[in-house]
């Protein structure tokens, strides 16, 4: 028929992937978050290089200095540096928080994918079970966790984890649900697709937006779960530098005026997770477009 | 000049600006509304219909602004208003009802807020502002207006929803009434009566009218004059009625030849179609609009634009054209040939039978019969039509066939003579890839992670069992009888348009050399150009491969182009099974008829009508006897409420489910019938 | 749907504290006569029903009953809590409206971008910058909660308002960005349309129709925020050493003292059950669809 020639080629320039990382090219909010979160990293890896001092060698003379030319944030009660305490502190946060984070996007997604598939009963019971899961704050679960465990990072990791993944597999059962009314399943159904197939090969690909938005906001909301169980002290145990953990050990004393021993950290933490979710908001809003 | 135009707009341009570059929707738009004039404006989706609507009211989205040019409302240069005699203007002279009723009414406040807080603008409050939302309401046809003032939107039906929003965009007396597709999406019957409804309070009210829509025979039957919009420009106007009959324009030509009427079915020919598409939003134009999808286009059309020619056709009346050989128009050549070899038609035993089939929901502790004791049979190469309401189960029928729902015990379905699970999974290779289906929206149907390519390689390697070279060459010869290209393969299905992305559907169900699709409303989501190819590219299929369709659709003219049986249901059973012709010609069931009348034709030489009381009732709650009295126009007393009437048949091969018999229904509609030359 | 949720709720808290606890301490278990040779679900069903009748067990640090101190601890909390919610829950919604209006303007970006970094700043993080600032370098609020033993209610409020604010900027961004989402819906709907083109005044179409359209679901939001904001308290109470059901808990789970700790924990879940239970018919009783259900 004639009109086979006349169909032009009306084809968009680029895949939608393509689009979504040029829009967060364009996205001041996402190049800021992650200029931060790159800065802590770089910190991590490297920091020990251009760190003034080792973080973990006490100086009992000068303990407890104020910010000056040679100790610019000052020394902590025993007389470490502060500023090379900080500069190196990003470490264990860096591998607790993104751990938990995986494991609870594994769990997650997988949990998510298979209630919102199956429907019925399976799902309404795993449900209830999630749904009180996720009633009890984190900060208590991990308590509980901690004190039948023990302290460790693999606790930790597997404690956020494990409470986090409820909150991914709600994101991700919602999702599933509205694509499981989508015709494509019907025809996926009318091919004799296995559920399986269904699930990870027709399915999951159009959940992946909903999954990442999660995952970067989760990652922040694990940097704050982590560095607060720190700050109780059932995350991550001395000598560590980490910031949580030098807030705890410092803060009984800023009745005194020692400010400077908690005051960075503190800032640290303020800057990764703000970091974090300011890249998480830049994801959110390509996704969204 | 006496008096002043109610409406108009000059060289009006508006822009939408999308990724930072001002996309221009309307361009140089001029047209002009007399008092208790009714002026439709007619066009496809993008064509930029809506935005002259939102531009006339001042509300436009975020990101669009009016370039250019100037509207009068009434006299009143509507950009120069302050935001103070903006709102004076909305609450005093122009009124909108749109689409979607349930979305333009407020969920959380009653009916009775809404309409009194007009009244209260006006200084009127308290009682007299009831009395008034009462008075309102009976004029705009509610029957018991006072329960209605105590209820919430979604208390209510479609119908009676945008009844209220009429009432309430006339409750201010305006000077101007834009109603912005104020039918589309409701039922045929209720369609009907909503029209019927504007058209009476025309005689009433001193409003003009602007009425905006898609559906060319609802303006013709609703307006006095017509404007036809294509890519933001006025390309055509002049009287509803010698547009219609007479043309001018080649795009208004092309648009009346894709719609299948007068009868005309798949045997007497193709459909024409318009090649390519709509000039994307923003696109830069010169010349004419249209050249590039326009058979007759020259040199001077791709360069020089057409000004808005007028002519005289000798009926009087100005009549417009923007086309520099308007005189032409009409000599369009066809982008579809017409003709078609009638294939033989062949005795051959059914390819389907279904027997008996019951569906039930349990819905809130109700039993919902979704459907009810449904039986057809189909033969090779045939269609057979479902026709009905929302409500009619015809959508449940299609998902029960196909095993994605289970049927109630007992009824069969029966496909080459042996027995179908009622379930999919239960149902062999070669039964599933037997039956296919074409799905109503294509963006749902097509999973849109994937790649053309890969969506219809694994529809042949899981249904015709391909693989390595067989498949390429298969696909290949696919991607063709569907007319896509090679080029279609490696994008994702949001790269195409709709009708592209329809046939890549269509091409996934042919994957397996299918006995039967099912195609559930495939063009409604389409426009009227590309409906046509895709109807056309459907009846040849058919004649190629002589496979049967179960074809559903809300649209008589589609499926009496496509369709040689019809069966119409009406709360989950058949009312009426026959050949396509005999159903259409009648004498039908009341409800057929009622179906019928109720489709508004372009040509106006509608004679009877027929229209519905009441609303569709729920299946929850089906009525006694023939559950179609409560509406019936013909009921002829109490049996109808007390007996259900069997599926007589009245001719042969044409069954009927009335207590009238067949010989009196003849003449009860005889009269009315206009005599077949 | 929530009520069920509420009744699995304080079985799963019990599990989760009596399944780990049960091997590990059954030697303590045993000395305070607790009954462990009995069925596990036996011990955990006469534990609820002493925990109905008011008899939450023994301290095992304190050797004296555990009720009064979780009582004492609850109320504290809750005054604490109240504090905070009573600041956050309408300059929450403020923001969040006023965002919506302006919207993409700088005032919305100041709010989103505003409300989503303190959203996600530990408590104890802004708790630390805040004592620095208010209590140790302007010493204008007091760095510690417990207030003196005869303080009446203002003296107290006064020794709040410090540890309020860390969980009053977590929940306000949060707030904040429901109402401004919820608004922006409400603003783009066809039914503002219909009302702005009655020509009423943008007050009435603001107040009448888009403001209790937007904020229905804000008020779930409101209610899912106990969760995060009981788990907020056990880190505020702690830093500002304030006698409430979070440092209780905390001070119970570090001394492995079970009883307070079951007691604490099953009182949280209950008030977060009866948090969402308000919620829920709050959001039935504003929404009509909801409390009249469809056609007739």
């Amino acid at each position: 028929m004639s009109s086979s020639e006349t169909i032009p080629d009306n084809t968009a320039p680029r895949g939608p992937w393509a689009e979504v990382f040029f829009s967060l090219l364009r996205s001041p909010t996402f190049l800021v978050g992650l200029g931060i979160v790159l800065f802590w990293v770089a910190c991590a890896l490297f920091g020990e290089h251009f760190a003034p001092y080792d973080p973990l060698a006490d100086d009992i003379i000068n303990a407890l200095a104020p910010p000056s030319g040679e100790h610019w944030f000052g020394t902590d009660q025993i007389g470490r540096d502060v500023f090379s305490r900080v500069i190196v502190g990003s470490r264990d946060i860096l591998t607790v928080a993104p751990l938990a984070t995986l494991l609870a996007t594994v769990a997650g997604t997988a949990l998510g994918l298979f209630t919102g598939y199956f429907k019925g009963i399976v799902d309404d019971i795993v449900s209830r079970i999630l749904e009180a899961f996720m009633a009890i704050p984190v900060v208590i679960v991990a308590l509980l966790a901690i004190v039948a465990l023990g302290t460790s990072k693999a606790t930790v990791i597997v404690v956020i984890g494990l409470s986090f993944a409820p909150i991914i597999a709600r994101t991700v059962r919602s999702a599933v649900l509205a694509e499981r009314e989508l015709d494509y399943v019907a025809a996926a159904q009318l091919r004799h697709e296995s559920a399986l197939h269904t699930m990870f090969v027709e399915i999951l690909p159009n959940v992946i937006p909903p999954i990442l938005v999660e995952t970067t906001v989760r990652l922040g909301y694990a940097i704050f779960a982590v560095a607060t169980l720190s700050f109780m002290g059932f995350g991550i145990q001395p000598p560590s530098p980490d910031w949580g953990l030098s807030i705890s050990s410092n803060y009984g004393m800023i009745g005194g005026g020692f400010w400077w021993t908690v005051l960075f950290d503190a800032l640290a933490i303020a800057s990764l997770v703000i970091g974090v979710n300011l890249a998480a908001d830049g994801v959110q809003g390509a996704l969204n477009d | 000049m006496t008096e002043t135009n109610a409406l108009e707009l000059h060289d009006l341009s508006v822009a939408y600006r999308v990724n930072g570059r001002n996309r221009a929707v309307l361009r140089n738009l001029s047209l002009t509304i007399g008092q208790g004039e009714a002026y439709g404006l007619v066009g496809e989706s993008g064509c930029g219909k809506s935005t002259v609507a939102l531009t006339v009211v001042r509300y436009l989205p975020r990101n669009g602004s009016i370039t250019g040019g100037a509207i009068s409302l009434d006299g009143q240069d509507v950009m120069k208003l302050d935001a103070w005699a903006l709102r004076r203007a909305r609450a005093d002279s122009v009124s909108m009802v749109y689409q979607d009723p349930g979305k333009a009414l407020n969920p959380s406040l009653r009916i009775g807020r809404q309409l009194t807080e007009i009244f209260e603008l006006g200084g009127v409050s308290g009682q007299a502002a009831e009395d008034r939302a009462i008075a309102m309401l009976n004029r705009v046809r509610i029957s018991d207006p006072k329960s209605v003032m105590q209820r919430y939107p979604h208390q209510l039906s479609g119908g009676m929803q945008q009844r209220v929003a009429i009432a309430m965009a006339l409750a201010n007396d305006p000077t101007m009434l834009i109603l912005d597709e104020p039918t589309t999406g409701l039922d045929a019957t209720v369609e009907a009566e909503v029209l019927d409804l504007i058209a009476q309070l025309r005689q009433e009210l001193s409003a003009s009218i602007l009425f905006i829509s898609h559906n060319l025979a609802v303006v013709s039957n609703m307006c006095d004059r017509v404007g036809v919009l294509y890519a933001g420009m006025l390309v055509e106007e002049g009287p509803t009625d010698r547009v219609f009959s007479d043309p001018r324009h080649p795009y208004t030509v092309a648009l009346l030849r894709c719609l299948p009427r007068g009868g005309q079915r798949k045997d007497h020919g193709r459909l024409d179609t318009i090649p390519g598409f709509l000039p994307g939003i923003g696109a830069t134009i010169k010349g004419c609009a249209f050249a590039d999808r326009c058979a007759l286009a020259t040199d001077r059309c791709r360069t020089e634009l057409p000004p808005l020619y007028e002519l005289d056709d000798g009926h009087g009346g100005i009549r417009l054209s923007r086309c520099h050989y308007h005189e032409q128009a009409q000599a369009l050549p066809r982008a579809t040939p017409s003709d078609v070899a009638a294939p033989a038609r062949k005795e051959a035993p059914a390819v389907l039978r279904v027997e008996g089939l019951n569906k039930t929901y349990a819905s809130h502790g109700h039993a919902l019969r979704a459907v009810k004791d449904v039986s057809v049979s189909l033969r090779p190469g045939e269609t057979l039509g479902l026709v009905g309401e929302s409500g009619s189960g015809k959508t449940t029928f299609a998902r029960l066939l196909l095993g994605l729902v289970p049927p109630d015990e007992g009824g069969t379905i029966e496909l080459e003579g042996k027995t179908l699970a009622p379930r999919l999974e239960n149902r062999s290779d070669d039964q599933i890839k037997a039956m296919q289906i074409v799905f109503q929206n294509p963006d749902s149907a097509l999973n849109r992670s994937h790649s053309i390519r890969h969506l219809i390689s694994r529809a042949l390697k899981r249904l015709a069992g391909l693989k390595g070279a067989a498949l390429q060459a298969r696909l290949e010869e696919l991607v063709r009888s569907v007319r896509l290209t090679d080029r279609h393969l490696a994008v994702k299905p949001r790269q195409l348009s709709g009708g592209l992305k329809q046939r890549v559907a269509i091409a996934r169900a042919f994957a397996g050399e299918p006995r039967i699709v099912v195609c559930d409303e495939p063009t409604s989501a389409l426009d009227v150009s590309v409906q046509a190819a895709i109807l056309n590219l459907l009846a040849d299929l058919q004649s190629k491969e002589d496979v049967s369709y179960i074809f559903i659709s809300h649209d008589l003219g589609v499926v009496r182009y496509l369709s040689d049986k019809i069966a119409v249901l009406y709360l989950g059973r058949i009312m009426e099974l026959g050949p396509s012709e005999n159903v259409f010609s009648g004498p039908h069931h009341p409800y057929t008829e009622a179906l019928l009348s109720a489709v508004p034709k372009l040509d106006q030489t509608e004679t009877a009508r027929i229209r519905l009381d009441g609303e569709i009732p729920s299946a929850t709650n089906p009525p006694s006897g023939c559950v179609f009295h409560t509406r019936c126009p013909r009921k002829i007393g109490a049996i109808c409420e007390e007996k259900e009437p069997a599926l007589a048949e009245a001719e042969p091969g044409h069954t009927i489910r009335c207590h009238i018999p067949y010989a009196e229904l003849a003449r009860l509609q005889a009269p009315k019938q206009p005599v077949p030359a | 749907m929530v009520f069920l949720g509420g009744q699995v709720l304080p079985g799963n808290v019990g599990r989760a504290i009596l399944g780990p606890f049960a091997d590990q301490r059954a030697v303590d278990a045993l000395n305070h006569s607790l009954g462990v040779d009995r069925p596990l679900l036996t011990q955990y069903g006469s534990w609820i029903w002493n925990f109905i009748q008011g008899d939450m067990g023994t301290s095992y640090i304190f050797r004296s009953p555990v009720a009064p101190f979780v009582l004492d601890a609850l109320v504290n909390s809750m005054k604490l809590a109240a504090v905070a919610f009573v600041l956050v829950v309408p300059i929450g919604i403020l923001g969040g409206v006023i965002a919506a209006l302006n919207l993409n303007r700088p005032l919305d970006r100041i709010i989103s971008l505003g409300g989503l970094s303190v959203t996600v700043l530990p408590e104890f993080v802004t708790g630390i910058i805040l004592i620095l600032i208010f209590g140790v370098w302007l010493r204008w609020l007091p760095i510690s909660a417990a207030w003196p033993k005869d303080a009446g209610f203002f003296m107290q409020l006064y020794y709040l308002i410090l540890p309020s604010l860390p969980l009053f900027l977590v929940l306000f961004g949060y707030i904040a960005r429901m109402a401004r989402s919820g608004m922006i819906e409400a603003l783009d709907s066809d039914y503002t349309r219909t009302a702005v083109l009655k020509g009423l005044p943008w007050r009435t179409v603001i107040w009448r129709h888009v403001l209790r359209n937007a904020l229905l679901p804000t008020i779930t939001v409101i209610a899912t925020q106990t969760g995060y904001l009981i788990g907020g308290l056990v880190v505020i109470e702690t830093l500002f050493r304030y006698q409430g059901i979070g440092s209780l808990i905390f001070t119970a789970a570090r001394g492995k003292d079970f009883p307070i700790l079951e007691a604490g924990i099953l009182t949280i879940g209950i008030v977060y059950a009866v948090a969402t239970l308000a919620a829920d018919f709050l959001y039935s009783v504003l929404n009509p669809r909801i409390r009249l259900g469809t056609d007739q």
